[in-house]
């Protein structure tokens, strides 16, 4: 057994035998406090994440990368130098050349301008349905989860009836009340469904907010109910939910291909990629790139967004529990 | 028993809403109901006629109720299209979608539980990342997506099982299998993709548990370890998911009958909405949402028959 050294006090000699249990201790009560103590760090969730050494990533950065292009392209689309997307340019059911790089579909129309044109409903659809649920969502799981008591139980019971319906089933039945499908018609249909989900994981998570101390002390120094779900819990409530709704963007993305393969999106002759994946469908045998083309398309665009998301949430850390 | 009444008398409430909110379909309507419905029909005739069989000048808390009282006795009232009574029509296509659910998802589980054990077994190694970065690629496959390469794959250019039509199981069970093999498939492919994810995950945290390291310690094998002690305590988020999926799977197969042309309860749905045939619509989400909320009430029961803290824990709350 080593000496005592001088300097040191008598209780770390107990330890000194041991040093890895008296460090594996202090570490685990430096652990307690982060995440104990929000006045010693603000955000635990980031301060967590670089403790562990996490990164986005490569994988990350290509996953945004590849849909940045994707969603640059659709964009800009009235600028590109695309051929028509609505009137046949070449003869029809051409395999993928130097001239039609996706080929053309059974009227002769350019696959890639069509793809890229589609893009802009899928995208604006994704993107509206999702805003519209984390808005209708969001309020309903705030108040669920900051008021508790009966407003939760009736609130979130309306929730779980709305989840009752398979969201598809639901989605369909909201386009089929209208002959007049615009665009943002079909992102309500969308949205609707996406707010039972929004509302459950916004209330988690105030719920989990609404019982820190940050919120107890504003509360006591007298702040109103507004000012503390506004100033105290949405900044806060608001990471982990974006990170899930990057998510919730592809699955909407998902959903309005669905409608529109059953040709319940957006009408003709706005290309969808739903719409051009079903139009393939008679010709998978002699031309399946009709079909494939925009398939692939489609794909590439959720997987991005399904990494990017779920890197984004691991950084984050959510528990997929807490749904 | 308290734990059963409770969710019993949930059961109910849930029920209820639900069967309010299929009401509410035809209610919703832009406009009048009536005129919606005879939308082909250009005299008044039919419209009269519909407000007097519909009784849309009665209120509707009462409409409501008699409506109620028709569904119980098994009147969902008539198609439009073919003047043909949506129970029959409903009867007659729930056992095809009931065979395509139950398919999938034994081969979704038949798939992903082997595939999990095998991950666990070696965590973070080449077969277990390997295995998590394919099924994550498949998650972010749309089923419409896959069906469609499937029958690029199988029956067009490999000339194997078919692309549509459907062999009911009492007449040949073996070619009725068949039949559905590629639709079964396309739905199993995302649920195995998430049980295998949840089981593996689930089945790691168990391995890490003090008793497991207590039977190694004895000297017990491997493959007694994960069998006889890890594997039960593992399946509890399984099962409740399995229960939850039930619901994405029914919305699944509204795509997928209709793209395998299977006369199934999806393709009667999707087909009275581009018919704009309300009443079986009305039915057949009914009968949907309903046979959801009885999947699930039977997952918590067999959750709670498996773990006796749930039993406890949720009745005292």
């Amino acid at each position: 057994m080593p000496a005592p050294s001088p300097n040191g006090p008598a209780p770390d000699s107990v330890f000194a035998s041991s040093g890895d249990l008296a460090t594996e201790i202090s570490r685990a009560a430096d652990a307690d406090v982060a995440t104990r103590d929000p006045l010693h760090n603000l955000d635990p969730d980031q301060v967590e994440g670089e403790r562990a050494g996490k990164r986005l990533g490569p994988i990350f950065w290509i996953a945004v990368g590849v849909f940045a292009v994707i969603a640059i392209a659709a964009i800009l689309a009235p600028w590109l130098p695309l051929k028509s997307h609505t009137v046949p340019v070449g003869r029809p059911s051409q395999p993928p050349s130097s001239q039609f790089w996706m080929g053309t579909d059974s009227l002769g129309r350019d696959i890639f301008s069509r793809a890229i044109w589609g893009g802009r409903v899928s995208l604006q659809v994704g993107f509206a349905s999702i805003l519209f649920g984390l808005f209708f969502g969001g309020i309903v799981g705030v108040i669920a989860g900051y008021r508790r008591g009966r407003t939760e139980t009736v609130l979130m019971g309306a929730m779980d009836v709305l989840l009752s319906f398979p969201s598809l089933l639901l989605a369909l039945s909201i386009v089929s009340f209208t002959d007049n499908r615009e665009w943002w018609l079909v992102s309500i249909a969308i949205g609707i469904v996406a707010i039972a989900p929004i509302a459950r994981l916004v209330r988690a998570n105030t719920l989990v907010y609404s019982q820190r101390e940050f919120v107890m002390a504003a509360r006591s120094l007298g702040a109103s109910t507004s000012r503390i779900i506004f100033k105290e819990i949405i900044p806060n409530v608001v990471f982990p939910v974006m990170s899930y709704a990057i998510i919730l963007v592809a699955v909407a993305i998902v959903g309005e291909a669905a409608l529109a393969y059953l040709g319940l999106s957006v009408r003709p002759p706005i290309p969808t990629w739903g719409g051009m994946i079903a139009d393939g469908r008679p010709k998978l045998e002699n031309a399946p790139w009709i079909s494939l083309m925009p398939c692939l398309v489609l794909f590439v665009t959720v997987l991005a967004l399904n990494l990017a998301g779920d890197r984004i949430r691991e950084y984050f850390d959510i528990k997929e529990g807490g749904l | 028993m308290r734990f059963v009444r409770r969710k019993l008398v949930q059961l109910v409430a849930v029920i209820l809403c639900v069967t309010f909110l299929s009401f509410l379909l035809l209610e919703l309507l832009p406009g009048d109901p009536a005129t919606k419905l005879c939308a082909g029909a250009s005299d008044d005739k039919c419209v009269e006629a519909k407000r007097a069989e519909l009784n849309l000048d009665d209120p509707l808390p009462v409409r409501y109720a008699r409506w109620l009282g028709d569904v119980a006795t098994g009147d969902l009232g008539t198609s439009a299209r073919n003047a043909q009574p949506v129970l029959d029509s409903l009867k007659e296509r729930l056992p095809v979608t009931i065979e395509i659910l139950l398919y999938s998802q034994f081969l979704a589980l038949g798939i992903a539980i082997p595939l999990a054990l095998i991950a666990a077994r070696r965590a973070g190694g080449i077969f277990d990342r390997g295995s998590t970065a394919i099924l994550f690629a498949l998650l972010a496959i749309p089923n419409f997506v896959l069906a469609t390469v499937l029958i690029l794959i199988f029956p067009v250019r490999l000339g194997l099982f078919q692309a549509t039509g459907y062999t009911p199981f009492t007449e040949n069970p073996l070619q009725s299998l068949g039949s559905l093999f590629l639709p079964a498939v396309t739905l199993a492919a995302a649920e195995c993709a998430v049980y295998m994810r949840l089981f593996r995950t689930d089945l790691i945290a168990t391995l890490q548990e003090d008793y497991i390291t207590m039977a190694r310690a004895k000297g017990m094998s491997p493959r007694r370890v994960l069998f006889g002690h890890a594997f039960k305590p593992s399946t509890f988020s399984l099962i409740t998911v399995i229960g939850l999926n039930f619901g994405r799977l029914i919305g699944g197969t509204l795509l997928i009958e209709v793209i395998f042309s299977i006369n199934g309860l999806g393709k009667y749905t999707v087909d009275s909405i581009l018919g704009q045939d309300y009443i079986p619509l009305q039915g057949a989400i009914l009968v949907i949402a309903i046979g959801y909320v009885l999947i699930n009430f039977a997952i918590d029961l067999l959750y709670a028959a498996l773990d006796p803290r749930i039993r406890h824990a949720r009745a005292l709350a």
